[in-house]
Parts: structure tokens; sequence; C-alpha cells
């Protein structure tokens, strides 16, 4: 796990004495994290490397998880895909499923956290449990166009705590307590995004059994509809009628996703029958995703709901050109033909993909223009900054504080 | 030339950091633009007008704010974004004159040109207000003369040199930035405060303004020094 001496180099003294000042202030307070999964996923992903850091600057955060069964996360994954707009039934029954296993852990989960930071709909209800404390609801979803009985649900628990956060301004909903936009972020110096020697990447490439002798187009994302893995299968065999290239779609399944062992069944009958489509279902494994984002000659992200977009955000650090769908946060990572190119349609995305793999130069100034978009605005440091300013924030009203 | 001296008051260097808070309020067209922009806080304002200063520190095709960008970018009115983009925010002292320049400009358009009211954003592609909500911290450093103001001035965060010379002068309601204000109450000396107060840091990037301040100050010194 890295210091955060360790970051200096990548962004510079000053904002490291930045994060040491703000620390200082959150002396004496209690962060308590309460998520549903420790691993897979983005938000586990960034709590296991913001966790250890927010420590060693000397802010007590601590990390707990609710328990839920396969029924309570087959409703939260229906919850999940209806707040991201998708058509979902949702009965009464699916609320009741909710509401049984979140009063199991509103007994069970001991709060005792200053500020409680909850993040997503699953463990949105222990905030009955809310007393003198101070409590923050985040939201890692596209809320943009959610599906209304869903959202009316979860809103009688938003109302009740002291602020929401989301990660793109068109997230953002009328609600009666403070909202923050706070983009989330990558850890420079995680498995997933620090240098690799090429040995390394070489030997994942042997290891999935991927020639370097064609370009190589890659989707980093879950099995999940929502990432289109469908429509990026058909993209590439749009630009396969005029270019060589592969096609490589891995991913791994977060334990909170029931849903994935059906997609990955329809995308590997779609890619069936052509050699060049590699699906690789991955374990837990970050330095496999950062060799094959390191080994790609385009990435794509092709969702057509998205939180934020992590994957954009890890490819753009590594220099890497990017096709990605102008949904969520992505657009603020990607500003169209400055930092990368956004689509919104299957044959955008087969244009675009077109368009970097014959003008390799534009495509590696669209990298660097990324890269340092990504240094600027989405490092973790950034992230540890805003998080403990939310914190701070907690304990004012005003749009000018003096600490 | 009087010899560098003490200042009667140290200068005690604050930083400025801030969190984006969101409203809910969106906008499709340009009258709703319109209305919400006399009624957000003026936190939404001051954020629209100075984003691009601390997001962009790399030179970039950015327009100078929000108003103008959305304007142009998605409704298609690049006149009105001209006249948005080159409202001159230097010349504003509180945040409640620059929003009345920024409806008056909205409105002028709309009355000479009432088609542009039939213009709307696709989904998503709204105008989103949002406010900024400053965090306002001292730093460790103090400085007593202006050798050792020029030293800080090198080394301090651009979010320092941000609130003393935008937030500080326009948020805050002082008349002028913090470095000239200090310069002029502490050394008498006019000349120098008024030549950095007279730079418009909006045509600036923060870096670039550092390294122009800096120029200016060491150039003073040398004159105390006896060596300009």
């Amino acid at each position: 796990m890295a210091k955060v001496e360790e970051y200096i180099p990548i962004v510079g003294q000053s904002i490291i004495d930045d994060l040491r000042l703000l620390a200082d202030k959150l002396k004496g307070k209690v962060i308590q994290q309460i998520n549903s999964t420790s691993v897979g996923g983005g938000v586990a992903e960034i709590l296991t490397n913001m966790v250890p850091l927010l420590r060693e600057l000397g802010v007590d955060t601590r990390w707990d998880l609710i328990k839920g069964g396969e029924r309570f996360f087959q409703v939260t994954k229906k919850f999940h895909n209806a707040l991201h707009g998708r058509s979902e039934e949702i009965l009464q029954s699916d609320f009741d499923v909710f509401m049984e296993t979140s009063n199991e852990n509103i007994k069970e989960v001991n709060i005792y956290g200053d500020i409680v930071f909850v993040h997503d709909p699953q463990p949105i209800a222990l905030v009955e449990k809310k007393a003198a404390n101070k409590w923050i609801w985040r939201c890692h979803i596209d809320v943009s166009n959610p599906n209304q009985k869903v959202w009316g649900f979860l809103k009688n628990f938003i109302a009740k705590y002291d602020a929401a956060v989301f990660s793109a301004p068109s997230f953002s909903q009328k609600l009666p307590v403070h909202q923050f936009l706070i983009s989330p972020s990558i850890d420079p110096l995680s498995d997933k995004n620090k240098e690799i020697p090429q040995e390394t990447i070489d030997a994942v490439l042997k290891k999935y059994r991927i020639f370097q002798d064609k370009p190589i187009i890659t989707q980093i994302s879950r099995f999940d509809r929502l990432k289109d893995p469908l429509g990026v299968i058909e993209a590439y065999k749009r630009v396969r009628k005029y270019n060589v290239c592969q096609l490589v779609l891995a991913g791994g399944t977060a334990t909170d996703d029931p849903e994935g062992a059906k997609v990955l069944e329809e995308v590997n009958n779609a890619a069936s029958g052509d050699p060049d489509i590699h699906i690789l279902l991955l374990p837990q494994n970050d330095i496999e995703v950062n060799a094959l984002q390191r080994a790609s000659t385009v990435i794509v992200q092709k969702s057509i709901r998205e939180g934020f977009g992590l994957t954009v955000t890890e490819a753009l650090w590594k220099a890497k050109p990017v096709v990605a769908s102008n949904v969520g946060g992505i657009p603020l990572q990607i500003k169209h033909k400055y930092s990368g190119l956004l689509c919104h349609s299957i044959e955008g995305a087969s244009f675009a993909l077109k368009q970097l793999l014959n003008s390799p130069e534009y495509a590696v100034k669209l990298g660097l223009n990324g890269k340092e978009h990504i240094r600027n605005n989405f490092l973790i440091t950034r992230h540890l900054r805003e998080y403990m300013l939310l914190f701070l924030s907690a304990y004012h009203t005003e749009d000018i504080v003096y600490l | 030339m009087p010899e560098l001296k003490k200042a009667k008051e140290p200068f005690r260097f604050y930083t400025r950091l801030h969190l984006s808070g969101l409203t809910g309020l969106r906008a499709s067209t340009l009258n709703q633009l319109l209305t919400l922009a006399k009624e957000v806080p003026g936190s939404s304002i001051y954020h629209h007008t100075h984003r691009f200063l601390q997001q962009h520190q790399y030179l970039s095709p950015e327009p100078p704010n929000d108003f103008a960008y959305w304007v142009t970018e998605v409704l298609g009115e690049d006149e009105l974004g001209e006249k948005l983009a080159s409202i001159d925010t230097i010349q504003f002292n509180t945040i409640r004159a620059l929003r009345e320049r920024i409806v008056e400009t909205i409105e002028s358009y709309l009355k000479d040109n009432p088609l542009a009211k039939m213009k709307f954003s696709h989904e998503g592609d709204e105008f989103y207000f949002i406010k900024s909500v400053s965090f306002v911290l001292p730093t460790n450093y103090v400085v007593y003369d202006l050798n050792e103001f020029v030293d800080v001035l090198a080394k301090i965060t651009i979010d320092s040199i941000y609130f003393h010379i935008f937030e500080s002068r326009l948020r805050l309601e002082k008349a002028n930035n913090d470095f000239s204000n200090w310069i002029e109450s502490s050394f008498g000396d006019k000349e120098l405060a008024d030549s950095i107060n007279k730079l418009d840091p909006y045509t600036y990037t923060i870096e670039d303004l550092r390294k122009t301040m800096i120029k200016i100050i060491k150039r003073r010194i040398a004159r105390y020094d006896g060596k300009g």
C-alpha cells in the first residue's frame, strides 16, 4: 500500500501539504464508511485505497460492511438498473425484501462514527439509526433519469441525511439536503495503475494467448448490460471490415451482481467463430488489468449508463486514446477531440475507432492530453482533499467557511 | 529610494480549497437560464465565472465562463456567447454587479433576437447550476519583508495565489487584491501595489501570474537595494 509521501513526485509537494492541513482540522473525529462489498466494483476499490491514506494522514477512518443474502442483492441490482433508467418491473415484494435485510442490518451494524459515510443504495436505510452524529450519503450511480418508483422510495431515506454526494452535475435532483459534486478518482500507485515492466505485459498477453501482431481494441468492464459488451462486439465487427484488429473484452463480476453470468453467456455467443475476439473472465487481478490496458492500441467504454467511468480514467492515465459514450461522468473526463473521442451509438463508436487506428499521431496526442487532465483532476489526492472538505462541511452551512 | 524595510504588519498566506455544491437547478432554454441566473445564490454565479481558472491550469481552448460556453456550444448562439465571454470580470467588485451584467447581456440579446427563445438543449446537455463552497485556511507561511514575500510566492500553492488575487477581491468584496493591500498599507509603496493591482489576472494562467508578480517585485527589490 502506497504512503502519502510517494504521491509527491506525481502531484507535487504543495498538494500533499494541503492534505495535511485539512487532516489536522479533522483530528478527534471518527469517520465510519459503510458499503456492501469489500471486493469487486469501483466503490470497494476506492475505499481500499483511500481508507489507509486517510488513516496515515491522521484521520480516524474505519470501514464497515452490511450483510445481505442473494435475494437482497438481486433486488439491489434491480434497483441499480432502474436508477440507471433501465426498464425494470419493481414489485412491492422487492421493497419488502430490501427492508427485511435493511432492518436486520439496522439491528446488527454498530454505528460509532462522528460522521457516517454511506455508499450507494444498499446500506441507505441505516440512516434510521441517525442520532446527533452527521450522516452523508454517497451516490456512485448515474441517477440522471431514475425510475421514479425506486427513486421515490430512496428519497425518503436521503432526506434524513445531512448531505448527499453525486459524481456528475446531471445526477443532481431537487432534494431537501445539501448536495455536493465529487468525482471519484484512481490511485496512480495501485497495482491497476502503476508503471509495470514490459515483461509483465508480455507475460499477461501470453497467458491469455493474445498476440501483438494486430492493433488491440479493449473494453475492461464487468459483464453487465449497462456496459454494452454486445454493442462493443458490433462496433468491432464494423471496424473489422476495413481495419485489421482484434478485440479484448475483459472483466470480472462483483459479488453484488448476480446477473453477470447470463450476460457473459450472451457475449460468448456473439463472439463465437471469431478468433480475434478474446473474452476474458478475469479473476480479481489488478496487474492483469493494468497490463491489458497498457498493451491496448485503443480503449473503449461504450456504456449505456455510467456512474463515472473509472475504466476511462485508468485508460487516460496510461495515456491511451479512448472512445467512450457521452454518458454519466465520462464527459467530465473526455473533452471530445481534445482528450479522447465521445460517441452516442454503435456506428459512432466504430467510426471513432477507425479514426484512431488510422491516425496514430492524433491518437497519441489525445492520450497525452487525457493523462494531464487526469493528473489535474481525477487522482486520489484530489479525492482525499474533497472528502476531507466534505467531512468538514458537515459542521458548516455557509458558502464561505473559515477553518 | 528607501531601503528595504520590515512590514508594519506581517503577511500571512492563506489558502482556499473548494467543494462544488449541487443545486438541482437546470436550464434547457435561454429564458430558463436567465430566470435562474437571477435567482441562484451568488456562490453559483461565482462558480460559473471562475471555475475555469482553477480547473484548466494549462492553456486550453476554454471560454472564460460556463454561461458563454453553454450558449455557444449547446444552443449555437455564437453572438451571445461572445458577448458573455467578453464580460470584463476584473471591472466588477462584487458578485452582485457581475450577475447584473450577465443578466443584462442575456436580456438585451433576447430583446433583439426573440427567436433565440425557441432554442433548447438536448436531454443531458442542460445547464446545471453548481455553486462554489470555499474553505479558507491559514497556511504556515508568514512573511515580514518583500524578500521573504517573494520567496514564499514562488513556492506557495496556486490555491493560495488564487485566494489572495481573485476570491478575496471579488467574493469578500475588498477593493484590491490582498498582496497590493499589504504592500501599500505595510510599506506605503503605492507604486508597487498599483503595478500588481493593474494586472488583469483573468487573462493569465495562475502560474504565469505567479511568474509575472515575482518579476515585478524582484525588480522593485533590486531598486531598493540600489541595483535596479
